[in-house]
């Protein structure tokens, strides 16, 4: 397998941690709210899932416990950022810290342990076609988190709830002068993209790279959250900017493989280099933000 | 008026005037509230609470040499936090202070790792300029892109040092690596002369301490009494009137940062010239994470921040006891210090708010 079929095989199940914790991200902010704790959500995710699946309780068990405990804890960030009107910065990092230390916590004993992970599904047909078709055959995480990027695109484009959300985060005492609630919609946001962080860090560490080690998330989250502005608040561009940092990464480690004269640490740092120049180039856009940006992020709502 | 369940929970009402019996009672309030969490999660995960709160806050100021240790720990959490502090009241979220706290370390290490033989008193001072500026330099590119292209100065500043622990791991494992060193990750010791003077005989305290209780004072008069400090205070409470008043947002951005990076940086190089006397993999324990807690808990204030910087010194050396004595994993720091901060923002609340139980409006409505 030479370089390029190394990276078009693995792409996508190496953007699906992106693209998880960036889905659930942008539903966030699109309700107006900014949570910077994605990073510690994801590794709480990470570990939680790996323990229940280390023990036997199969990987379907282990995504609804990594599901459930980081959406357990984004609701605390809620209680924080919405019931306390909390600066949302400073309860985002103090959630990312929180996470990353229970992680470190309770894999303590689970440290350089390995799982297994899934068997890949071949897509029929598809699948057959030549060097392209290896895009075809994923777990089956990948191909449910295409269907759930499909969901949330036509969630905001087309039903009443998704443009409920989008009127929250555009303009939070007008939604509630008209009757919404806009505190209850927020909390319902924040806990999804909990759980959709989650499920990152699930896949991350029970699926993708079945191991668990402290530390192993390694800025994903971060890189998730600039992804949502990479993606300009859309669904299907934060997908494409998932499968950009997918192939980064996996550049990399081909790279390493084919002993290419490059010091390593370079090559690890390559997709905090990309995120860096990506979002200078498509922040330097001031209209582009503008017109797809949310405008109350971050800022609190009273009546 | 819509019936529902929001209408029976108590709400936060904004007080005439902020509070400040609330604001000095929000860090001792913070730290209670942490405490019973964390003794839950001590219990839950089979530990016995009191021989860890024990170790954990009496054991450091039981002996001298216990207490000297937390001294030497406060100091780079003070400078950061300082740093940080004047960046957040400006709203400037300099995240970043762990990258430029490894790029002051890795600036002031240049000179004994390529000029080992050297002597001299004034190779340690020159290491502390450098490491400073090696710091400003880090976060400059943070300020540049923020600046010039609108980027956002949380998400730069933090890939910034994930990028700088590569280049620190680079360094060890390459060029600066020490030759005679069994191949291990760290660069050459340093000479004498590279090391800062010992302040306290007997212990690891050095002169940076003071630098650092110099340089808070600094902060206070700056903040506190200076133009420059008001305009960076009005453009973090109220951008637009600051913009109308002419104070320049860009280089409120370029101060906050290059303040920040600078003091970072002159920690980085305190700590390799100091307690660790070579460059080595592990100078950055997170005392740049820690630092953001450091400056929220203490108010963003110089003085606050010079007590809550030597509380995070004392937990941070009775994690390191608690894990002797009490088996307790050394990450449960982490979680103290993340739930501390949590905590302090529960209680901050109440500077602004005060909390007003409603009565159902059923019956005193018509």
């Amino acid at each position: 397998m030479n370089a390029v079929e190394f990276i078009i095989s693995g792409m996508l199940a190496a953007a699906t941690p992106f693209l998880l914790a960036a889905l659930g991200e942008l539903v966030v902010e699109r309700a107006g709210v900014l949570n910077l704790g994605v990073e510690g959500l994801m590794a709480l995710g990470a570990v939680l899932a790996f323990i229940v699946v280390y023990h036997g309780g199969g990987h379907l068990l282990g995504f609804v416990a990594a599901g459930l405990g980081s959406a357990v804890l984004s609701l605390v960030f809620a209680a924080l950022a919405l019931g306390f009107r909390a600066n949302q910065v400073a309860t985002g990092l103090a959630i990312g810290i929180l996470g990353q230390g229970l992680s470190a916590l309770f894999g303590k004993s689970y440290e350089s342990l390995t799982v297994k992970g899934l068997p890949k599904l071949a897509f029929p047909g598809l699948s057959e076609i030549p060097v392209v078709g290896r895009l075809f055959v994923e777990d089956v995480v990948v191909w449910l988190s295409l269907a759930v990027t499909f969901a949330i695109w036509a969630m905001f484009a087309y039903t009443r709830v998704g443009l409920v959300v989008r009127a929250i985060g555009e303009n939070p005492k007008a939604a509630h002068a008209i009757g919404y609630p806009v505190i209850a919609i927020r909390v319902a946001a924040i806990a999804f993209g909990g759980m959709m962080a989650g499920f990152a860090g699930a896949y991350a560490a029970a699926v993708y790279t079945p191991l668990w080690a402290d530390g192993m998330i390694a800025g994903r989250g971060w890189i998730a959250i600039a992804l949502v502005v990479f993606g300009t608040w859309l669904a299907g561009r934060i997908f494409l900017g998932a499968c950009l940092f997918g192939a980064v990464s996996l550049m990399s480690l081909a790279a390493q493989a084919t002993g290419l004269d490059v010091p390593s640490q370079l090559l690890s740092s390559l997709p905090y280099l990309v995120t860096i120049v990506v979002l200078g180039i498509i922040s330097a856009d001031r209209r582009l933000l503008r017109l797809n940006g949310v405008a109350s992020l971050g800022e609190p709502f009273e009546r | 008026m819509n019936i529902s369940a929001a209408t029976f929970l108590p709400a936060l009402v904004r007080r005439e005037h902020a509070s400040l019996v609330a604001a000095m009672l929000a860090p001792v309030a913070a730290l209670g509230i942490a405490i019973f969490l964390n003794v839950g999660l001590y219990a839950l995960i089979g530990r016995d609470p009191a021989t860890v709160l024990y170790a954990m806050l009496l054991e450091p100021f039981l002996s001298w040499t216990s207490f000297a240790e937390v001294l030497l720990r406060a100091g780079p959490l003070l400078l950061i936090a300082q740093g940080l502090a004047i960046g957040f009241r400006a709203k400037v979220f300099n995240i970043g202070a762990e990258g430029q706290f490894i790029l002051g370390a890795i600036f002031a290490s240049a000179i004994p790792v390529w000029f080992p033989q050297v002597t001299g008193q004034w190779i340690w001072p020159l290491m502390l300029l450098l490491g400073a500026l090696g710091g400003a330099l880090w976060a400059s590119i943070t300020a540049f892109w923020r600046v010039r292209f609108n980027a956002n100065e949380i998400l730069v500043s933090l890939m910034l040092s994930l990028v700088a622990a590569q280049v620190l791991n680079y360094l060890l494992l390459g060029p600066w690596k020490d030759p005679a060193g069994f191949n291990f990750p760290q660069s050459v010791m340093f000479q004498n002369d590279a090391m800062v003077p010992t302040l306290i005989a007997g212990t690891r305290v050095n002169v940076s301490l003071l630098i650092a209780l110099a340089l808070s004072l600094a902060a206070w008069v700056f903040m506190q009494r200076s133009f420059m400090g008001y305009k960076l205070q009005v453009g973090g409470l109220a951008p637009r009137a600051a913009g109308y008043a002419g104070f320049s947002e860009a280089r409120a951005i370029w101060l906050s940062l290059l303040i920040g990076g600078f003091v970072a940086g002159l920690a980085g190089a305190a700590e390799v010239a100091g307690p660790l006397g070579q460059l080595q993999r592990s100078i950055s324990t997170g005392y740049g994470y820690a630092a953001i807690i450091v400056a929220y808990l203490g108010g963003l204030h110089p003085i606050g921040i010079i007590f809550s910087a030597l509380f995070m010194a004392v937990l941070y050396i009775g994690g390191d006891d608690a894990m002797v004595s009490a088996n307790l994993p050394i990450a449960a720091v982490r979680v103290f210090q993340g739930s501390l901060l949590l905590a302090y923002l529960v209680a901050v609340a109440f500077v602004r708010y005060r909390i007003e139980w409603r009565r159902p409006h059923l019956w005193s409505q018509p």
